[in-house]
C-alpha cells in the first residue's frame, strides 16, 4: 500500500480537528482519491486528547494507522505532539501549532509543562512550527486556527492544486467562509 | 455521486433506502449518531429515543407485528439491557422487517465492557450481519430487511466501533417505498407461551437450516482469490485489517453474513489454501465453529482476543514484523484525563461529597462517573447503568445489619435514572433501606453529547414533549424524605448531605442545575436565567493555600512560582463553586 499517504491530527477537545479533517478529506475526494477518516468520539468534548486520521491513495483499506506510519503528524498543542510522536515514520514531517494548554495535573501545579519539546522534536525530524494562534487573532477570528493549520499541512504534503476552496464552502457555514478561506491562505504562507 | 460517511450515517441512510418506518433507540457510544441521522428522515421514518434499550427494543417489535420495518440501535451493553425480549422473539420472528443494530466497542474507547455481542445472534438464534466499512453498513442495513421477512427472523447487525465512527465512501441508492404489511392477529405465532413456544422452537431450528444454506449461498460471503499459500477467513473491521497487513499475498473468504455461519463454504475454501488463519476481532466466535466443524485453522492461538485489532498488531502477531519508530523519552509528558467541563454542576457536589467520611459512594455511568477522578475522587463503584441505586440499598441493608456506621450514597444522572434507577429506588422503597440516592439533574443526557430525555421537554426531533418531573415521580415511588437544592451553593449542598445522614428511612437529594454546554431551552431560561458571568482572582488577598484546586476546575491554574491562582476567561463561567471554597474570599465574580 505504499501508495496510501497518512495524515494524523492531535489536539485537544475543542480545537477544531475534526473540522480540519472534514475540510482535508472534501479536498481529497474531490480529486478523486479513496479515502477513509477515523476519529474517536467519546470523552473529547471533556478536554481529552483527540485525534483524527485520514489516509488516501488508490485503495484505502483500514482506516487507522499503526505506530511509525504517519507521513505527517498535525499538532494543535506542543505537548500532544510529544504523545503521538511515535506515530510518525521515522522520515515524516511535523507541523505544530506553537500553542500550549495545560492539563488538569498541570493546572493544579502538580505536575510541570514539559520543557523544550519543539527542540527535542525539531532535532529528530523534519518539523514547521507554527504561530497559528497568533496568526488567526490577526486575522480576527481566534477559533481560525484550525485552518490554517490546514493551511500549511497541504503545504507540506504538496497538495496546493487540489480545490480547496470548494472543500471549505463545503464544510463551513457561509458567514465563516471568507474568514476560513483568509485563514487557509496565511497557513499556505508560512 | 459518492459520499464520505460514517458507519453510523451510512447505516441511517440504508433505513431511509430500506424503506423502513419505525425505529427507536437509547444512546450509546458508539451508536447513538444511527438514530440521530435517522431522525433528519422526518417524513419518512417515525424515530424516537426510548428511556432504555428494552423498551426501544420492545416498541421496535410493535412496529414489526403492525406490519412495518422497524429498527432498533444500541451500544453493545445495551442488548444486555434488552436481551429478554430479543431472545423471545427470536422464537416468533417478525411480520415487517426487523433490524436489531449492536454497536460493540473493542478497546472500550467509551465503554465499561468490550463484550463481543456476535455471541448473542447464536444465542438468541437470529440471524447475522457484519459490516467492514460504511458502503456495507448501509447495503446490510437493506439486505437485513430482505433476510428478516424472508426467512421470518429478526437480524442482529453488529457494528464495531471503527465501522460507526470511520468515514468512507458510499455510493447513495434509491429510497424504496415504505413497505407496511396488514396486521393479522395470530396467536400461534405471537403469543408466546409455552404450548405455542414448543412449536415455535421446533420450527426455528429449522429456519436456522435454511439460513445456513442461504448464507453457503449468498454473496454477503466471497472468496477473493490470491495465492493460495495462506486463506484467511475474516469478517467486519478485521477484514480491513488483515488485507492491510496480506494485500494480495493471501485469499481471503470475507463473510459478511455470519451466523449461521456458511460451513461448507469455508470447508471448500480451506481444502483449497495450504494455511487457514481466522481473523476476528475480540473472541474466538468464528474460529470455535470452524474448529468444531472439523476444519483446522490458526486464530487466537496468534491473534490477540482482548483489546482492538490494528494493522500493526496484526502485522507482528502472525508476521512477526514491527515498524520502525522515532524513540525519545516520553516520560515528560503529562497525562490529559477527560474532566468535569469548567461550570459543570456536578463539581461542586463531588467536592462537597469527597469531604464526607465513612461513606460507601455507589457511582452510575455518565458523565457524574468523572467525580471519581483525581482530585474528587468521589466514588466507590461503577457496574452498569441503574446499578447506583440498588448496590447503594444492598450495601445499606448489609452495614445496617453488621452495625458498621457507614451510609450507602448512591449517585445518578437524569437519563440514568429514567433509563433503569426508578426501578431499584422502588426497590429501596420497597425493602426499606436507608440509603441516600443523589440524582444529579442537569436537563439533559450528557455524556453521550446532549440527547433529549423524558425530563427534558423535547423529542428526539426537537418538538416540545411533556416534561416528566424528577420530585413528583420520586414520591410517587414512595420517597417521602427529598430535597431538591442548586449544587452550584455547597451550603446547600452540605445542608442536605447532614439532613440526609441523620435519617433512618431512604432519601433522595435532587441537584437541579443545567449542563453548562446545554443548550437552553425557553423552560430553562425562565428557571435558571442568564447566569453565565466570569470570576477573577485577587492576587493581592490570594495566599497561595491551593484549596481552590480541590475542585479540580479545569478555569482554574495555579503557579508554583508566583504561589497564585489565576482564572482562565475563556473557560470559566462564573460558577462560582472556586470563590465559595477560598477561605479568603480572593476569588470574586468579575465586576464586583
Ligand atoms: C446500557 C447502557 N446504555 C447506554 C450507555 C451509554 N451511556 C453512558 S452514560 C449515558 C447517559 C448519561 O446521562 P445522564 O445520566 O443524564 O448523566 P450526565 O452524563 O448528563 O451527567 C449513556 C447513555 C451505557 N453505558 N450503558
Amino acid at each position: 500500500m505504499a501508495d496510501v499517504k497518512n495524515i494524523l491530527l492531535v489536539g485537544v477537545g475543542g480545537q477544531g480537528t475534526i473540522l480540519a479533517s472534514q475540510i482535508l478529506s472534501t479536498g481529497l475526494v474531490s480529486a478523486g482519491y479513496d479515502v477513509k477518516m477515523s476519529e474517536v468520539h467519546g470523552m473529547a468534548q471533556r478536554g481529552g486528547s483527540v485525534t483524527t486520521q485520514v489516509r488516501f491513495g488508490k485503495q484505502v483499506h483500514a482506516p487507522i494507522i499503526g505506530k511509525g506510519q504517519a507521513d505527517v503528524l498535525v499538532s494543535f498543542e506542543i505537548m500532544e505532539t510529544l504523545r503521538w510522536l511515535e506515530f510518525l515514520k521515522p522520515d515524516g514531517k511535523v507541523v505544530i501549532n506553537n500553542h500550549k494548554i495545560p492539563s488538569v495535573p498541570i493546572l493544579s501545579g502538580k505536575r510541570e509543562y514539559p520543557r523544550g519539546v519543539i527542540e527535542t522534536i525539531s532535532r529528530k525530524v523534519d518539523a514547521t512550527v507554527i504561530d497559528a494562534g497568533r496568526i488567526a487573532e490577526e486575522l480576527g477570528n481566534p477559533k481560525t486556527m484550525n485552518v490554517i493549520l490546514l493551511g500549511a499541512l497541504v503545504k507540506a504534503m504538496g497538495l496546493t492544486e487540489l480545490e480547496w476552496r470548494a472543500a471549505i464552502k463545503e464544510c463551513v457555514k457561509p458567514k465563516f467562509v471568507e474568514i476560513n478561506l483568509e485563514a487557509f491562505k496565511a497557513g499556505l504562507s508560512v | 455521486m459518492k459520499k464520505l460517511m460514517t458507519g453510523d450515517e451510512a447505516a441511517a441512510r440504508g433505513a431511509y433506502e430500506a424503506g423502513i418506518s419505525y425505529a427507536a433507540a437509547y444512546p450509546g457510544t458508539p451508536s447513538t449518531e444511527i438514530l440521530e441521522n435517522i431522525a433528519l428522515y422526518t417524513e419518512d421514518i417515525i424515530a424516537e429515543w426510548a428511556p432504555n434499550e428494552k423498551v426501544a427494543l420492545e416498541a421496535a417489535i410493535g412496529a414489526s407485528i403492525a406490519g412495518a420495518r422497524a429498527l432498533a440501535s444500541m451500544k453493545h451493553v445495551g442488548v444486555n439491557v434488552a436481551a429478554d425480549p430479543l431472545f423471545t422473539f427470536g422464537y416468533t420472528g417478525v411480520n415487517g422487517g426487523m433490524v436489531l443494530i449492536s454497536t460493540d466497542d473493542p478497546g472500550m474507547h467509551s465503554s465499561q465492557n468490550e463484550q463481543d455481542n456476535r455471541y448473542y445472534a447464536k444465542f438468541a438464534k437470529v440471524a447475522m450481519l457484519e459490516p467492514s466499512n460504511s458502503q456495507e453498513s448501509k447495503d446490510m442495513v437493506k439486505a437485513a430487511m430482505e433476510i428478516s421477512e424472508g426467512f421470518d427472523t429478526m437480524v442482529l447487525m453488529r457494528m464495531t466501533t471503527r465501522v460507526c465512527h470511520s468515514k468512507t465512501l458510499v455510493e447513495l441508492g434509491e429510497k424504496s417505498e415504505a413497505v407496511k404489511k396488514p396486521y393479522v392477529k395470530n396467536l400461534q405465532k405471537f403469543d408466546a407461551v409455552p404450548a405455542v413456544c414448543r412449536k415455535l422452537h421446533v420450527a426455528l431450528e429449522q429456519k436456522l437450516i435454511d439460513l445456513e444454506k442461504f448464507s453457503n449461498e449468498t454473496e454477503l460471503n466471497y472468496t477473493e482469490w490470491n495465492s493460495k499459500d495462506i486463506g484467511i477467513v475474516t469478517a467486519g473491521i478485521a477484514y480491513q485489517y488483515a488485507k492491510e497487513v496480506y494485500g494480495e499475498k493471501a485469499s481471503y473468504l470475507k463473510l459478511g453474513f455470519t451466523y449461521p455461519l456458511p460451513v461448507d463454504k469455508i470447508r471448500s475454501f480451506a481444502s483449497q489454501v495450504k494455511y487457514l488463519y481466522v481473523i476476528e476481532e475480540l473472541e474466538p466466535y468464528m474460529e470455535e465453529q470452524i474448529k468444531a466443524a472439523g476444519i483446522p485453522c490458526i486464530g487466537k492461538d496468534v491473534v490477540p482476543r482482548t483489546g482492538e485489532l490494528n494493522p500493526d498488531i496484526l502485522a507482528k502477531a502472525l508476521l512477526g514484523v514491527e515498524r520502525e519508530v522515532i524513540r525519545y523519552d516520553d516520560s515528560v509528558v503529562v497525562p490529559r484525563p477527560p474532566v468535569l467541563c469548567a461550570g459543570c454542576p456536578h463539581r461542586g457536589f463531588f467536592y462537597e461529597l469527597s469531604k464526607r467520611k465513612d461513606i460507601m459512594i455507589t457511582g452510575d455511568i455518565g458523565c457524574y462517573g468523572l467525580g471519581g477522578m483525581d482530585p474528587l475522587y468521589a466514588k466507590d463503584t461503577c457496574i452498569c447503568m441503574g446499578a447506583s441505586i440498588s448496590m447503594g440499598h444492598g450495601a445499606q441493608q448489609v452495614f445496617n445489619r453488621f452495625n458498621e456506621k457507614m451510609r450507602a450514597v448512591a449517585v445518578i444522572g437524569d437519563s440514568t435514572f429514567f433509563h433503569t434507577g426508578m426501578n431499584s429506588l422502588l426497590n429501596t422503597v420497597y425493602n426499606r433501606s436507608n440509603s441516600i440516592t443523589c440524582i444529579l439533574d442537569n436537563r439533559i443526557t450528557g455524556m453521550t453529547g446532549h440527547q433529549e430525555n423524558p425530563g427534558t421537554g423535547f423529542t428526539l426531533q426537537g418538538l416540545p414533549a411533556k416534561i416528566v418531573e424528577i420530585e413528583p415521580l420520586v414520591r410517587a415511588l414512595g420517597i417521602d424524605l427529598v430535597k431538591t437544592v442548586n449544587p452550584l451553593r455547597l451550603d446547600e449542598l452540605k445542608a442536605a448531605f447532614d439532613w440526609a445522614m441523620e435519617q433512618t428511612e431512604p432519601t433522595v437529594i435532587i441537584t437541579r442545575w443545567p449542563c453548562v454546554l446545554k443548550k437552553h431551552s425557553e423552560h430553562d431560561m425562565k428557571e435558571f436565567g442568564d447566569y453565565k458571568s466570569l470570576c477573577e482572582v485577587d492576587t493581592d488577598v490570594c495566599i497561595g493555600c491551593r484549596l481552590c484546586t480541590k475542585p479540580g476546575c479545569p478555569a482554574l491554574a495555579f503557579d508554583n512560582e508566583s504561589k497564585k491562582a489565576s482564572i482562565d476567561k475563556i473557560q470559566c463561567i462564573g460558577c462560582q463553586v472556586c470563590a465559595q471554597v477560598c477561605p479568603k474570599k480572593a476569588i470574586r465574580k468579575a465586576g464586583n
